[in-house]
């Protein structure tokens, strides 16, 4: 028997930190995985990427890669990050957090760092509850599905992530499932080669909480659920992506384009200003 | 269960903390809750939005997107004439500290349960109480449960209290230690409830046929307006919430002495003391951890010490005069805090000294930091600081006027 000791990704993890807090089943270790080969493939080099997390069980990815990484307050990771930026305009930073945490408590931020077009890229998992607090709904909960504070099924209609940050100004925003692994993994490395604003919603089985409210109790429930439902539609129309309980999920990279960058703005303003002056 | 003293009805059931905390504002029929999930408070409102869903609970419950939203919510839904309710921990209460301010200052008669929770850098989501000791300052009333029964029983009495003295009042109370730990808890019949908390009657309410505007730009000077009448400038409002506080430990008495009446349970005390009739050396503490400080002061007397324990369950408005009172005949009070306000000490020290200050009350004064982030407390560990104390006391040692940590450095 072939006994493997090292893993191909295990150079990119602390693996001293090793076993994670994740439930069995959950998905946000296949994302993170799908992150470091998205790196590799964009061939950053390590020491050039800062990782920002909020609170969560998503934002316990910043504890877990080798990179220079900061685990945030909640809802706060887009503020640190864009701190992160203007103290080091040469860093890629990368804000990898939660529903909960970026669409919730974290909401203005995400509008208004879309808006503004930083140079940040964001992983967003979405498992359509808060997971770590034990399952209460969240801005990401589909209608009627269950929570510990919707016993009855949820009444507030959901924000359509991808529909949000588009209408923002995001200039690469991106959905798969964690059934996707080539497909997120090419987009991250994408997303990070991309100037601006970049968004990738990844959607991600909680078994613990959402999924047992939900009649996908089972850690491969979800998983046979996005294999049923999911339907790949590359440049779809953000409003056309709503998610539903039980309904179809529209997958694939709906928005790349070009927009100055904040940098890129205010230097094409300045220059056009000093310019004139010295005239 | 029938008490003997008041012929009251009770049901019996094991409870943790933060189901008691939900059982109480459901008993107190909570018109608007507004919460945000945080550890461990969550399973307070959870409780509660699973009371409403089911019918049980006639309130409007909200999933708002955080704790400041929260907050806002509960201020203007007690605004409009409801009574509303919140519960948060942490970082949860700081990031409600501007809507602390707000709801105080409008002088509202809001309820918040807080479960006690470190504060970061870094991350903890273990007990200790300097989330609620660092919001001393905006006007809340603190009232500070050491048992389950204390919990269920103050946000019943937090609602009476606030609705007479027009200040909003936070019932903390440990996390994990009380809010995940379960014990019997006496639930009052809602009948029984309702005859001792009549229906809010708010003192100001929305109302179009006479309008109002709320919290406008207030200058520090007294100015007419436009009818003509001299209207109070900021700092007179500052002075009568001050004032409000100070006037409503008599509230709070008397509240306590009511429901005792009715439910056979007494609160006339700001303070419960144990074993202090014969004690020079007294423990005090405030919480759970004053529990802990009754088996401490017993492993004391054991060895033939004199210890008492004080037990605070008042620290907004802060019961000086019971205090000064209770700490009469002591040589030696030991205090231990599990906050810490740094530069200084612990905040239930300096409170202690304050009201022993210019007093007949010449005892000295050693103060422990114990229990940040949730790090264990052990009775043993307490008797050996009081021993330690008695100790430095005796060598003549003089207080050093900073407080010793339990602690590896």
């Amino acid at each position: 028997m072939v006994t493997v000791t090292n893993k191909p990704i295990d150079s990119y993890l602390r693996v001293d930190r090793m076993p994670h807090i994740w439930c069995a089943g959950c998905g946000i270790g296949l994302a993170t995985s799908c992150f470091i080969r998205g790196i590799e493939r964009a061939g950053l080099d390590l020491d050039k990427i800062a990782l920002v997390s909020g609170i969560g069980c998503t934002g316990r990815v910043a504890g877990y890669v080798k990179l220079d990484s900061f685990h945030t307050t909640h809802g706060r990771a887009l503020p640190f990050a864009t701190g992160l930026k203007l103290g080091n305009p040469e860093l890629k930073v990368v804000v990898f957090s939660g529903d909960g945490d970026l669409a919730a408590i974290g909401g203005n931020h995400l509008i208004h760092s879309a808006r503004r077009n930083i140079d940040i890229t964001v992983i967003c998992i979405n498992n359509f509850n808060y997971g770590m607090t034990g399952g209460q709904m969240g801005p990401t909960t589909p209608l009627e599905a269950r929570s510990t504070t919707s016993p009855y099924g949820n009444f507030e209609h959901p924000f359509n992530l991808p529909y949000l940050v588009a209408a923002s100004g995001a200039t690469y925003v991106a959905r798969w499932t964690v059934l996707h692994l080539r497909q997120l993994e090419r987009s991250i490395a994408e997303a990070l080669a991309k100037p601006g604003f970049s968004f990738i919603e990844v959607l991600s089985p909680c078994p613990t909480v959402y999924g047992r409210m939900n009649k996908r109790a089972r850690g491969l429930d979800e998983m046979h659920y996005y294999q049923e439902k999911s339907v790949i539609r590359n440049g779809a129309d953000p409003k056309d992506t709503d998610i539903s309980l039980d309904g179809p999920i529209v997958v694939g990279k709906f928005v790349d384009i070009k927009r100055p960058t904040l940098w890129d703005y205010r230097r094409q303003v300045l220059d056009r200003t000093l310019q004139k002056k010295k005239a | 269960m029938i008490d003997k003293k008041s012929g009251s009805n009770s049901d019996i059931q094991i409870l943790d903390g933060n189901r008691a905390a939900a059982i109480g504002a459901k008993l107190s029929r909570v018109q608007v809750i507004a919460a945000y999930p945080i550890t461990p408070q969550t399973p307070v409102t959870e409780a509660l939005s699973e009371f409403v869903e089911r019918g049980e609970l006639d309130a409007q419950y909200i999933a708002v997107e955080s704790e400041h939203s929260a907050l806002a919510v509960c201020t203007s839904a007690s605004i409009a004439g409801a009574r509303a309710f919140t519960a948060t921990s942490s970082h949860g209460l700081a990031y409600m500290h501007e809507m602390l301010h707000w709801a105080a200052g409008t002088r509202l008669p809001l309820v918040l349960a807080c479960v006690n929770r470190a504060i970061g850098a870094p991350w903890n989501v273990l007990n200790d109480q300097q989330d609620s000791i660092s919001q001393r300052d905006t006007g809340w009333i603190q009232i500070y449960a050491r048992n389950n029964q204390e919990i269920l029983d103050s946000v019943i009495q937090a609602y009476k209290i606030a609705e007479t003295v027009y200040v909003p009042v936070m019932i903390c109370y440990d996390g994990y230690i009380l809010s995940h730990t379960e014990m019997p808890v006496a639930i009052p019949l809602q009948q029984d409830v309702d005859r001792f908390l009549p229906q809010y009657r708010p003192h100001t309410i929305l109302d179009s046929s006479n309008p109002k505007n709320y919290n406008l730009v207030t200058l520090a000077n007294p100015r007419i307006n436009a009818e003509g009448v001299l209207c109070h400038g900021y700092m007179e409002l500052r002075y009568l919430l001050q004032e409000a506080l100070q006037n409503s430990r008599e509230t709070i008495r008397k509240v306590g002495q009511e429901f005792g009446e009715l439910f056979g349970r007494s609160y006339t005390d700001l303070l419960w003391k144990e074993k202090m009739e014969d004690a020079d050396i007294v423990i005090v503490a405030m919480g759970s951890l004053a529990m802990e400080a009754i088996v401490a002061s017993k492993m004391l007397r054991e060895e033939g010490y004199k210890t008492g324990v004080l037990g605070l369950r008042l620290f907004r408005p802060f019961p000086k005069a019971d205090v000064l009172k209770a700490l009469s005949k002591s040589r030696l009070v030991v205090i231990f805090d599990k906050n810490i306000s740094y530069g200084s000490e612990g905040a239930v020290c300096s409170e202690i000294k304050a009201a022993l200050y210019g007093s007949q009350v010449n005892a000295a004064i050693r103060n422990f930091i114990v229990g940040l982030g949730g790090r264990d407390v052990t009775a043993r560990e307490m008797a050996d600081a009081v021993k330690k104390s008695i100790a430095s006391l005796t060598e003549g040692v003089p207080n050093k006027g900073y407080p010793e940590w339990i602690c590896h450095i």
